[in-house]
């Protein structure tokens, strides 16, 4: 049997308040499995918010401070900037926000964050709609998804516009280390935490954090619905250092795309052809990744 | 002590300077951003040992203060206006933290139409944040205050975020000689910020989370509880301050010639060494007039206001913005606060000033004799040709 890699550290403790199945749990707990004690979290408005419980409990063995659901990238900004004046050592400096509060509301914020140099890591955990007021579309919700704010019926098939591209965004700023994590690949996710730890300046993390609830899936199926968007490209595990871009994860052949939409209720209604759309677009954003990295890496970028 | 000559902007710098802030951030706007260019060149030069940063808004520049000021960092911001009206959001988180955050703010008003004039709007609209709100007259009380404001926020029975406000022009951009403390007497009446540290690296520690009724109430009502010490708490440090810088900082209320005074009109910042110039004259002229500096915005200083009506026939309040639908903000507060007192003289609120106008001593004077005349009206807008009439 092999030897497990992930830290046996628990800086999240049972008697959180997550759904069963949450994806975010998960992607908080491997995070502090890798980030470790001396970790300050900044937290905005956000499931993470309900999940770490209420005064005067925790769920989190760190320093935690919440903030408001636009102003992580700057609260990072000002706990490096008060972790430095004060001299404290080996505090490494995280926000951690949903996609709502990253792709949306907090999008000026991150930007300030990256451009200004932040030596800080900044988590968007992906559950691709604001799920913690109850399933409402968000900038990074995909593409003929099912949400509260974009139902299905009379004419209408989801939410119509495709998903905002937050990572091309991010690397725009040129940020020290960006990378996907996905909670079903522990050891990938694991690995580039530590990498993104050897590094200083401003990281970026977009974790996939798939949600039970507002995908419509049953809460037994989280790592394999995980594995599957990885396996059929609609989320790709990469890492961008230097601006040379690595995937991470190939396993040869993507699966197909029906497997992972036909897994949820919140794609239910696609037909045929809008499968077939989406399964183009994901297979000509998985050759577009593969030509950067070969462009990358042979130095030509 | 030097005596510097200084714009009321940088006198705020100077005051950020001596109390030594270890984390500022900025954003910049009119007719506050020379207070962040000057504490920019300290930094720069090394004169201030601060981390300086440079956000991409107000909101998140009072953000990076809020979560430095959790870890225990002495921070500093300053803005005005517009600026002022975007951190109302984090204003809230800056009280209900217990975030010890000083502000200078440059009075200014509001848009639309721009105008970057002195005006109080907005400052007045903050007034239920949680915020210690004080009204400087003088680059001289600029300084003083600030560094007192270091002293009231990061006391341990208040902890609460201070604002520093001067109107914008009349003291942001106009120079006098101020006297500069040294750094050791400023050291000595403010030393390093006590660590305050429940957001603690290593721990399991957590600050803002969320609450039911049950612990929420709890908590708005610490802050009210705060805010009221400061009527205490005040005093002491200004007796601190005098006996180590010396001079008098004057309090919540600071009366001027209201011996005997029939009439007492209450002013805020600038307005009020105009109207001080007024009373001298009217004074002369056998009028029984006087004046008080509403100095104290928040905590309210109700108590002081009660005593020094207590033989007042009628006071006017001139405010230099205007609550729509009521009279000035001050006036209402002024009113408030006299339903409790025992003698309850008639009250006039003055809309002056508004948008940067002058208030000119022959304005003041008027206001006087309006009360005098025993014929004053509620609300009275000076200087207001003709109402505007809207058909139907």
């Amino acid at each position: 049997m092999a030897k497990l890699t992930i830290p046996a550290q628990e800086l999240m403790y049972s008697g959180h308040a997550a759904c069963p199945g949450c994806g975010p749990a998960l992607a908080m707990r491997l995070l502090l499995k890798g980030l470790g004690p001396r970790t300050i979290l900044s937290i905005p408005a956000c499931c993470w918010t309900v999940i770490a419980t209420p005064y005067p409990t925790t769920a989190l063995g760190v320093a935690v401070l919440d903030n408001a659901i636009e102003a992580t990238g700057a609260s990072v900004s000002g706990l490096r900037a008060a972790a430095d004046a004060m001299h404290l050592k080996d505090v490494e400096v995280v926000g951690f926000a949903g996609d709502g509060g990253t792709a949306d509301i907090g999008l000026q914020a991150l930007s300030g964050m990256l451009e200004r140099r932040t030596d800080a890591i900044y988590v968007m955990y992906d559950n691709e709609a604001y799920m913690n007021t109850g399933v409402q579309r968000s900038g990074a919700t995909p593409q003929g998804a099912w949400t509260t704010t974009t139902p299905v019926g009379g004419g209408v098939r989801g939410k119509p516009e495709p998903k905002k591209d937050v990572m091309a965004i991010v690397l725009a700023h040129r940020p020290a280390y960006a990378a996907t994590l996905n909670p079903s690949f522990p050891e990938d996710f694991d690995r580039k935490v530590a990498r993104a730890r050897s590094i200083e300046g401003p990281r970026f993390f977009h974790i996939f954090a798939p949600c039970p609830p507002g995908w419509k899936f049953d809460s037994a199926e989280t790592i394999a619905l995980g594995r599957l968007a990885t396996d059929s490209g609609i989320f790709p595990l990469y890492e961008v250092v230097d601006g040379r871009l690595r995937i991470t994860r190939k396993t040869g052949e993507l699966k197909p795309v029906a497997e992972y939409l036909a897994a949820q209720g919140r794609f239910r209604h696609l037909g045929a052809e809008e499968t077939a759309r989406i399964q183009s677009e994901v297979r000509a954003e998985w050759d577009r990744l593969l030509r950067r990295e070969r462009d990358d890496l042979s130095g030509s970028h | 002590m030097t005596v510097k000559v200084l714009s009321g902007n940088y006198a705020q710098s100077y005051a950020a300077l001596l109390a030594r802030a270890q984390v500022i951030s900025a954003y910049p706007i009119t007719p506050q951003t020379s207070i962040v260019e000057k504490i920019a060149e300290f930094v720069a030069s090394g004169e201030l040992d601060a981390q300086y940063v440079k956000v991409e808004s107000e909101h998140s520049a009072l953000q990076v203060c809020l979560s430095a000021a959790a870890l225990g960092a002495r921070t500093y911001t300053a803005t005005s206006s517009q600026g002022l009206l975007l951190m109302h959001e984090l204003l809230h988180w800056a009280s209900g933290m217990r975030a010890p955050i000083v502000m200078g703010v440059v009075n200014r008003a509001v848009a639309p139409p721009w105008n970057i004039g002195a005006d109080h709007a907005d400052t007045m609209s903050q007034r239920d944040t949680g915020w210690v709100q004080f009204y400087a007259e003088s680059n001289q009380e600029v300084l003083d205050t600030v560094l007192e404001a270091y002293r009231l926020a990061e006391h341990r029975d208040i902890r609460l975020p201070v604002m520093v406000t001067e109107d914008a022009f009349y003291l942001s951009h106009t120079v006098e000689p101020v006297d500069v403390p040294d750094p050791a007497t400023v050291d000595a009446f403010l030393p390093r910020r006590e660590p305050h540290a429940v957001l603690a690296p290593g721990r399991a520690t957590r600050l803002g989370s969320f609450t039911g009724p049950d612990h929420y109430v709890d908590f708005r009502h610490d802050v009210g509880a705060a805010m009221d010490r400061v009527r205490e708490v005040l005093p002491r440090v200004e007796q601190e301050y005098l006996a180590l810088v010396g001079r008098e900082l004057g309090g919540s209320l600071p009366t001027y010639r209201t011996e005997g005074a029939d009439v007492v009109l209450v002013t805020m910042g600038t307005t009020t060494t105009t109207a001080r110039g007024v009373v001298d004259d009217l004074r002369a002229e056998g009028r029984k007039v006087g004046l008080a500096k509403l100095r104290v915005f928040r905590p309210f200083p109700e108590d002081e206001l009660r005593r020094l009506v207590a033989d007042v026939a009628r006071i006017g309040v001139v405010d230099r913005s205007f609550t729509f639908g009521r009279m000035g903000p001050a006036a209402t507060e002024v009113s408030a606060a006299l339903y409790t007192a025992a003698n309850r003289p008639e009250l006039t609120s003055f809309l002056a000033g508004i948008g940067g106008r002058d208030v000119t001593p022959h304005e003041v004077r008027r206001m006087f004799e309006t009360l005098l005349s025993g014929e004053a009206p509620t609300t009275h807008w000076e200087d207001i040709e003709e109402e505007v009439k809207v058909d139907g």
